[in-house]
């Protein structure tokens, strides 16, 4: 009698030659997940991310929660990137609600939203050097986050989770005199960022290490629905802020960088060009905002959703196309509340990228996807 | 205000403090005492002056002043001395102990931060008693399915054999502990004792990432032992000898590095490679493998471990000195020790000491041991920098690196030194 397994369950066959490593979750070189690695020799034959460690529910917490207390648990996916992540459920949210956002409020979430960014491409930045053996690459970024933080700090009240977006606007008025503050430090920022291509991205050693490895064709990026700067990197112009601009992207000038290779160096230069272009986005968001005029909207304590309808809205994260889906059954709640997130997306590239790879060049390519493992799970 | 030691009472320490001096006291005499006239009574003891330092005359002349220096002189021609103090283990830990310091604060400056601070009063200078005692007080936990006794053994190995590789340093004209005609030779042997203790700590250890980390150090020492020895035959050829303190004398008027620069650049990478410091740390990959073959060692399996990573540091920056940069030859720095003393005494109000025995190291000793001092800590300086500058790189280029290029950038300099000695520039009839 002979069972017809399916081939996930079937037993496979042990090969004396493969070894079994299982990187992560209590690995440094793997973040909140596995990885599971077969190699024969220095050789990876084949990969199997198991994400999953930092599930937390909070699609279903939001089902419990009004529209704006659940602000302050849906940004804790990527506490560094919060402001975009919260972006497209407060979009979202408006629209459900019926809300009309000021002016002013727009050009301050998009402010908020690139100096959101640049932290968290500095925060991994910085793992990415040290996924590399690059200690000072660790270091530096770790450092230079400071600058950003404190503005972000001044703007909302809190360094990391700042439950700065609400439905309506953003929660409080900039500080007096930040304009001016903002503007020098992000242009010290911007020039601080462009000393790391001497010490890194311009490194013969990081480059011989990282140039034509995991190289994901044009082709692969579209059809595993990778996001992002993965995408970028692999010769696709797609930008969220341009092909679909929302809030006042449409008027603001944003250059999409967009390189060919496709490999681990063209996927880490993305993020590093895009910090660049969040700066001049920021001088200008700083140039045009109205300076005076409401940035909220008052609401009723606790506003409905209007009957039943649904919404879709996306933007573009640190990380790619971040979006939300709310349906609303005219409730307090939202009926339903999905996230849609880039890191998923981006691992689904990473057995393919992986297989044939030498083991050394695992931790660069797997944190070249531009990957946050607690946003993967949700 | 919180209070420190809510149940301090001032009789109670001083009881406290009473009973240590007196349990203290007792064990020096029960234990202490008897101990050290036994190791006394099993050392061939030095004769001075005529009469032979028995355990009994030492204790008597240790409390005559002026006949303490003459105890100090016979200490310091005996062997333990040089193996445990100057040339040998305690002066190599010393200086590695200072290397630890200088590259984390040499470290954290070029990465824009402040380092260890807090222990100790000045610049955390205490950081490492701190993480030593660490280390010390920690568990040392053994895996279950690992081979106990060669676990055990490899740190311990690995600590002896950094410890014999400091043994053929030349430190100054006649300060080494083992002057061995074939010194280089012995080098080369016992650097090549590393990758077995290597493979031997990471096989035992029966654990997949040490596993890979043992291999990895393997390929690496065994594809760099062979442009490291290469590299190396140029200065033999020049010198004619493999003795190291000659090859350490040989170079009063210049060092080799002046004639072979391409031989020193390929030891200066192989030596990075038998280091395992950045760009070569590829056996410690935390990203990759953990910590490589140190996955498994814990507590002060592993402190043994660094203690010998770092005395080998010391030891290979002092080759590369003898070898390449002139070993103890410098101009003289150090004034001569003042004549009068020796003759006159030293004259302190009313008192004049006579001491007998008073230099007691001589004035070329000092100044040998002066610039083989700077030398060997500017060259642990570039050794250490390259840690804040680069990446790791992978295996296959490691190996690309140590099998085509650096082999063939040391025949290069072997053939500079083959034309250095036919054209007569040196070697008999040349410069020296």
């Amino acid at each position: 009698m002979t069972f017809n397994l399916p081939p996930g369950l079937a037993l496979q066959k042990v090969d004396e030659r493969i070894m079994t490593l299982n990187v992560g979750p209590q690995h440094p070189g793997s973040g909140h997940m596995r990885i599971i690695v077969q190699i024969d020799g220095d050789y990876i034959v084949a990969c199997d991310p198991d994400p999953g460690y930092v599930h937390r529910g909070e699609e279903k917490m939001a089902e419990y929660r009004n529209y704006i207390t659940n602000i302050p648990h849906l940004e804790r996916p990527v506490i560094h990137d919060s402001c975009n992540i919260l972006y497209p459920y407060v979009l979202g949210a408006e629209e459900i609600l019926g809300i009309e956002v000021p002016e002013r409020a727009k050009y301050v979430r998009v402010i908020a939203s690139e100096l959101n960014r640049c932290i968290y491409i500095m925060y991994w930045l910085a793992i990415y050097g040290i996924f590399l053996g690059h200690s000072t690459m660790f270091m530096w970024p770790a450092g230079d986050r400071e600058l950003l933080i404190d503005l972000m700090e001044k703007m909302t009240g809190a360094r990391v989770t700042h439950a700065h977006f609400v439905p309506g606007g953003v929660r409080n008025d900039l500080p007096p005199n930040f304009e001016d503050v903002c503007l020098r430090q992000v242009n010290y920022f911007e020039k601080r960022i462009k000393e790391y291509a001497a010490v890194f991205y311009d490194n013969p050693i990081l480059i011989s290490r990282t140039r034509d490895t995991g190289i994901l064709s044009r082709q692969d990026a579209i059809r595993y629905g990778t996001t992002g700067s993965v995408l970028r990197a692999s010769g696709v112009d797609y930008d969220l802020r341009v092909k679909e601009p929302y809030d006042v992207y449409d008027e603001l000038d944003v250059h999409t960088n967009v390189l060919k290779e496709g490999d681990s160096y063209a996927r880490s230069k993305i993020p590093w060009l895009d910090m660049m272009e969040s700066c001049n986005i920021i001088r200008q968001a700083l140039q045009k905002m109205p300076k005076s005029g409401s940035v909220r909207v008052k609401l009723k304590p606790n506003p409905k959703g209007k009957g039943l309808n649904s919404v879709y809205k996306r933007v573009e994260s640190g990380r790619g196309s971040l979006g939300c889906y709310i349906v609303s059954d005219g409730k307090t709640e939202p009926y339903r509340v999905k996230l849609s997130v880039p890191s998923f997306r981006n691992l689904i590239a990473l057995p393919n990228l992986l297989r044939g790879e030498k083991l050394g060049n695992m931790p660069s390519v797997y944190w070249s996807l531009n990957y946050w493992p607690v946003e993967a799970d949700r | 205000m919180s209070v420190i030691a809510p149940n301090f009472k001032l009789s109670e320490f001083i009881k406290s403090l009473l009973d240590n001096a007196f349990w203290g006291l007792l064990l020096l005499v029960l234990v202490g005492v008897p101990a050290v006239f036994m190791i006394l009574f099993f050392i061939e003891m030095p004769v001075i002056n005529g009469e032979l330092l028995t355990p009994f005359l030492a204790l008597t002349w240790l409390a005559d002043p002026s006949r303490i220096l003459p105890v100090v002189h016979a200490f310091m021609a005996t062997d333990i001395f040089r193996v445990m103090a100057f040339p040998g283990f305690g002066f190599a830990a010393l200086l590695a102990a200072a290397t630890i310091f200088v590259e984390r604060k040499m470290l954290a400056k070029l990465q824009l931060r402040v380092g260890p601070f807090y222990c100790g009063k000045f610049e955390g200078i205490l950081q490492l008693m701190g993480d030593g005692l660490k280390l010390i007080s920690k568990e040392i936990i053994i895996p279950a399915k690992a081979d106990k006794p060669i676990f055990w053994a490899a740190p311990v190995l690995f600590v002896a054999a950094a410890a014999s590789f400091v043994a053929f340093i030349p430190v100054a004209p006649g300060w080494v502990v083992a002057d061995v005609d074939l010194g280089l030779l012995g080098v080369f042997a016992v650097i090549g004792f590393f990758p077995i203790i290597t493979i031997l700590s990471a096989w035992s250890a029966n654990s997949k990432f040490p596993f890979i980390g043992g291999i990895r150090a393997l390929f690496q020492m065994v594809s760099f032992e062979i442009p490291l020895i290469l590299s190396l035959l140029g200065v033999v050829m020049l010198t004619g000898s493999l003795n190291l303190s000659e090859i350490a004398a040989s170079q009063s008027s210049f060092p080799w590095i002046v004639f072979l620069p391409i031989g020193a650049i390929v030891f200066f990478i192989t030596m990075l490679a038998e280091l395992e410091r950045i760009p070569f740390d590829l056996p410690e990959a935390e990203s990759e493998i953990v910590a490589g073959w140190l996955t498994e060692l814990s507590g002060m399996m592993y402190g043994l471990v660094q203690l010998g990573t770092y005395l080998k540091l010391y030891a290979f920056a002092g080759l590369f000195v003898v070898l390449f940069l002139g070993g103890w030859n410098g101009p003289m720095v150090v004034p001569p020790f003042p004549a009068e003393i020796l003759t006159d005494g030293i004259v302190m109000g009313p008192v004049t000491a006579k001491i007998p025995g008073l230099p007691l190291f001589t004035q070329e000793m000092l100044n040998g041991a002066l610039w083989f001092v700077l030398k060997t800590v500017a060259v642990i300086f570039f050794i250490l920098l390259p840690r804040g500058v680069f990446p790791r790189i992978r295996i296959d280029m490691l190996l690309n690196l140590g099998w085509t290029k650096l082999i063939g950038l040391a025949f290069v300099n072997i053939f500079i030194a083959l034309g250095l000695l036919y054209a007569g520039v040196l070697g008999p009839g040349g410069l020296q």
